[in-house]
C-alpha cells in the first residue's frame, strides 16, 4: 500500500442572500429593537415568521409585534462551545415561545449554569450593542429577574 | 437605520476539509514528484489512463499495470481563456489543452505556453515542461505547462479515436 | 404513490442484493469511486446481475459533506457509465434513492435498478456542514450543532414524560450488543447501563452514547421487479409499501415528540399489522422511542438488529443501510415482514417508511 496524500482544503462562499418581504420585515424589527411575526389566517401567531402557515401552505401577510420575553419551551446545556456561536461560555440553547407568539424561536440562553435552567422559566432578549438587521442582533436570551 | 426596510443579509460560508487523493491517484501525484507521468492500463479494455483511475469509467474494474507515460503529447482540442476570474494561472489570453500524452488513450488537460494562442492548432506536437527540481511535489503543478517541441503537427488519424 | 393494490400497481418490485463496507470512523485511503467500486459489484454479483443488466441507478450523497461540488459526477467512474447509462443522484441519503429508483421502476419499461450511496463524514467538521441544512436567516448564523437540537428534542420528550434517561441508555447498550453480531458496524460492544448513566453530558441531556458515532461507509442495493426478482434472488423481499413526508423546517412550529410525519408515511406505505424486525434509523437513542411510536410498533419486534445507526451512522448511507439490513435479514429467514426506515432533516423533520414482505 502506497502513501496516501492528504490535504487540508477550504470551501467558502460569500453569499449575499435577499430576504424578502417577511424575514426583512422581521430582520429590520430587529435592529430597530422590536420582534414582529405573522398572524395565520386561524389565528397562530409565527415568530420567527415564515412566509406561509406551515399547516395550510397560505400565504401570510399580517405582522405583529410580539414581547420580548418568553417562556423557554426546552432546553439543551452546551458545556464546551464552539466557534460561532452565540457565547463563548456554557450555555443553553432553548425554544422560546415570546409572549403572544404560537411558536417558539431557536437561540441562546445565558443562563450562567445548568442548575439555572429549566423548561417553563422566563427569559427576556439581550440585545447586541450594534445592530444591522440579523438574527445576531439578539445577542442572547438572559433569565428574567425575580425568578425561583 | 432605524426603519429602513431590510433587503439583503451577507451570509459568509466557510467550512474545512481534510480531502484524500485515494490510494490510486495518490501514486500519480508522488510520480509527479519525480518528475514521471504515470498511466495505468485497464485489464479489461487495455485503455491506457493517466492518471490512473479507480474504476475504468467503460469496465468499472480499477486500473492494474501501471507504467511511466512519454512527456510528448499531442493537442487534440484547446481553449483560449478570455475572461479573467479569480484563481487563474496567468492573465488572458491564454490557452488550456486536451493533450494526448504518447501512449495514452485519454488526453489530459493541461496549459500551452511557448506559443501565441492564435498559433495553437489541434495536431500540434508539444512537451512537459517541469518546475525546477527543488520545486517538485507531488501535484499536477510540478509540470509547468506544455510547448512545443518542434515535431512536424501529428496526423488526425493518430488522435480522431481520442477525441 | 405509496401503497401497491394489485389493481393499481402491477409491478412488485423487491430488494434483491445488498452490499456495504465496513463502516469506519475515518477512511484515510479512499476517496468516492474507490469506496463505490467494491459495493457496487458486491451488489451486482450478488444479485447475478452485470452492469448491462441494470435499468437505471440512482444514488445518494451530499456534496457539502465531501467539500467538492459535483463529488457524485465522480464517483461515477465506478458505474462504467459508457455505454451511457441512465442515472440520476439525489443530495439526500440514499434511501431516498431508493425511493427514485423504486417509482422509476413502475413505469414498466426497466426491470431492475442499482441504488448506492457514499459518505465521509469524516472529511469535514460533520457538525459545521450540518448546520448548512439550517435555515439561512433565523438558524445557520447561530452554528446550533445538530448534537444540540437534538438534544432540544430530548428533552422536550424526557419533561412530556414520554421516556427516562435509563431508558436511552438501555437503547444504547441494546444497539451496540447487536452490532457484535454486525461485522460492518462500528460501534460494537457490551455496554452496561449504569456505567453508561455515570457518563458525563455531552450536550444535556444527551450523553455520548446517545449520540451517533461520526462514520464514513459506502452502501449498495440492487432491486427487481417480478419476475426478474426471483432469478436475482432466493427469496427476494418485496416492497408493498414506501411512502416519505417531510413537517415543517422550524423547529419551534413542531411537536418534537411525536413524528407525524413518520405516522402519516407508515399509513399510507400500509405500515400496519405483524412485524418481524424494524430497522429505524435514529441516530439518538431518543428518537428509537418516537419512531417506535409513530410506527406503532408492538412492544415485542425486534429493533434494529444491524445496531442501527447508534452502531455506524455515514452520512447519506445509514437510511439506505436500514432499508438493505431489512431485506436481506428477511430474506435470510429472519422473518417474513420487516419495516425499514429512514430520516433526513434535524430531529426527524422527514421520514420515509418501506415496507417489506417475503413470499
Amino acid at each position: 500500500m502506497n502513501e496516501v496524500l492528504s490535504s487540508g482544503y477550504v470551501l467558502e462562499y460569500t453569499y449575499t442572500r435577499s430576504v424578502g418581504q417577511v424575514i426583512g420585515r422581521f430582520l429590520a424589527g430587529l435592529r430597530d429593537g422590536r420582534i414582529t411575526g405573522v398572524r395565520t389566517a386561524t389565528g397562530r401567531v409565527l415568530v420567527p415568521p415564515t412566509e406561509y402557515d406551515p399547516e395550510t401552505g397560505d400565504a401570510c401577510d399580517e405582522f405583529v409585534d410580539v414581547g420580548t420575553s418568553g417562556v423557554v419551551k426546552t432546553w439543551a446545556w452546551v458545556t464546551e462551545s464552539r466557534p460561532r456561536c452565540p457565547l463563548q461560555r456554557p450555555f443553553a440553547w432553548a425554544l422560546v415561545q415570546l409572549d403572544g407568539a404560537d411558536t417558539a424561536m431557536l437561540h441562546a440562553v445565558d443562563a450562567g449554569s445548568i442548575e439555572n435552567m429549566r423548561t417553563g422559566m422566563r427569559v427576556r432578549v439581550r440585545w447586541a450593542a450594534e445592530r444591522s438587521g440579523r438574527i445576531e442582533d439578539i445577542a442572547c436570551f438572559e433569565p428574567e429577574a425575580g425568578q425561583p | 437605520m432605524s426603519g429602513e426596510p431590510i433587503k439583503v443579509v451577507p451570509m459568509h460560508v466557510r467550512l474545512e476539509y481534510t480531502v484524500t487523493a485515494g490510494c490510486t491517484y495518490s501514486r500519480y501525484l508522488l510520480a509527479l514528484a519525480k518528475k514521471q507521468i504515470i498511466g495505468g492500463r485497464c485489464p479489461r479494455c487495455t485503455k491506457v489512463y493517466v492518471p490512473p483511475r479507480g474504476s475504468c469509467p467503460t469496465c468499472g474494474v480499477p486500473t492494474g499495470e501501471e507504467f511511466p507515460i512519454s512527456h510528448e503529447a499531442t493537442v487534440t482540442t484547446f481553449c483560449i481563456v478570455n475572461i479573467p476570474f479569480g484563481a487563474m494561472p496567468f492573465p488572458p489570453p491564454y490557452v488550456v489543452a486536451a493533450l494526448l500524452l504518447d501512449g495514452a488513450d485519454l488526453p489530459i488537460l493541461h496549459l500551452v505556453r511557448g506559443v501565441s494562442p492564435d498559433q495553437v492548432r489541434m495536431g500540434l506536437r508539444v512537451r512537459a515542461v517541469w518546475v525546477s527540481d527543488a520545486e517538485l511535489a507531488p501535484t499536477v503543478e510540478s509540470i509547468r505547462w506544455f510547448e512545443p517541441n518542434g515535431e512536424p503537427d501529428a496526423d488526425y488519424s493518430t488522435y480522431e479515436a481520442h477525441l | 404513490m405509496a401503497r401497491l393494490d394489485r389493481k393499481n400497481s402491477p409491478r412488485r418490485i423487491a430488494v434483491v442484493a445488498f452490499a456495504q463496507l465496513p463502516n469506519v470512523r475515518r477512511d484515510t485511503e479512499h476517496e468516492e469511486t474507490e469506496l463505490v467500486l467494491p459495493v457496487v459489484n458486491a451488489a451486482l454479483e450478488a444479485a447475478r446481475l452485470t452492469r448491462a443488466d441494470i435499468g437505471f441507478t440512482c444514488s445518494g450523497s451530499s456534496d457539502f459533506l465531501l467539500g467538492r461540488p459535483f463529488s457524485f459526477v465522480s464517483a461515477l467512474d465506478a458505474l462504467a457509465p459508457w455505454p451511457p447509462a441512465s442515472e440520476s443522484h439525489v443530495e439526500m441519503d440514499g434511501a431516498w434513492a431508493l425511493y427514485e429508483a423504486w417509482v422509476r421502476l413502475q413505469c414498466g419499461d426497466v426491470d431492475t435498478a442499482l441504488v448506492y450511496a457514499y459518505g465521509k463524514s469524516s472529511l469535514g467538521d460533520l457538525r459545521d456542514v450540518l448546520a448548512q441544512q439550517l435555515d439561512p436567516y433565523y438558524l445557520a448564523p447561530l452554528v446550533p450543532d445538530s448534537i444540540s437540537l437534538a438534544a432540544l428534542q430530548a428533552r422536550a420528550l424526557l419533561d412530556a414524560g414520554g421516556c427516562s434517561e435509563r431508558d436511552l441508555a438501555e437503547i444504547a447498550s441494546r444497539s451496540r450488543r447487536a452490532a457484535l453480531d454486525n461485522p460492518y458496524a462500528q460501534v460494537r460492544k457490551q455496554s452496561d447501563v449504569e456505567e453508561l448513566l455515570a457518563q458525563p453530558y455531552l450536550v444535556a441531556p444527551l450523553r455520548k452514547h446517545d449520540c451517533p458515532p461520526i462514520s464514513d461507509g459506502a452502501c449498495a442495493v440492487v432491486l427487481a421487479a417480478e419476475p426478474a426478482a426471483h432469478r436475482c434472488s432466493e427469496r427476494p423481499a418485496f416492497i408493498t409499501g414506501m411512502d416519505h413526508r417531510i413537517e415543517a423546517h422550524s423547529l419551534g412550529a413542531r411537536d418534537l415528540t411525536r413524528s407525524s410525519s413518520t405516522r402519516t408515511a407508515a399509513e399510507h406505505a400500509g405500515a400496519t399489522g405483524r412485524f418481524d424486525l424494524a430497522e429505524l434509523h435514529a441516530p439518538f437513542t431518543h428518537q428509537e422511542i418516537i419512531l417506535r411510536r409513530a410506527l406503532g410498533l408492538a412492544p415485542d419486534v425486534e429493533i434494529n438488529p444491524s445496531g442501527g445507526a447508534l452502531a455506524a451512522n455515514p452520512m447519506m448511507v445509514a437510511g439506505l443501510a436500514r432499508i438493505g439490513e431489512a431485506a436481506m435479514r428477511l430474506s435470510r429467514g429472519a422473518g417474513r415482514r420487516g419495516i425499514a426506515h429512514a430520516t433526513s432533516g434535524p430531529c426527524l423533520q422527514q421520514n420515509l417508511v418501506c415496507v417489506l414482505e417475503t413470499d
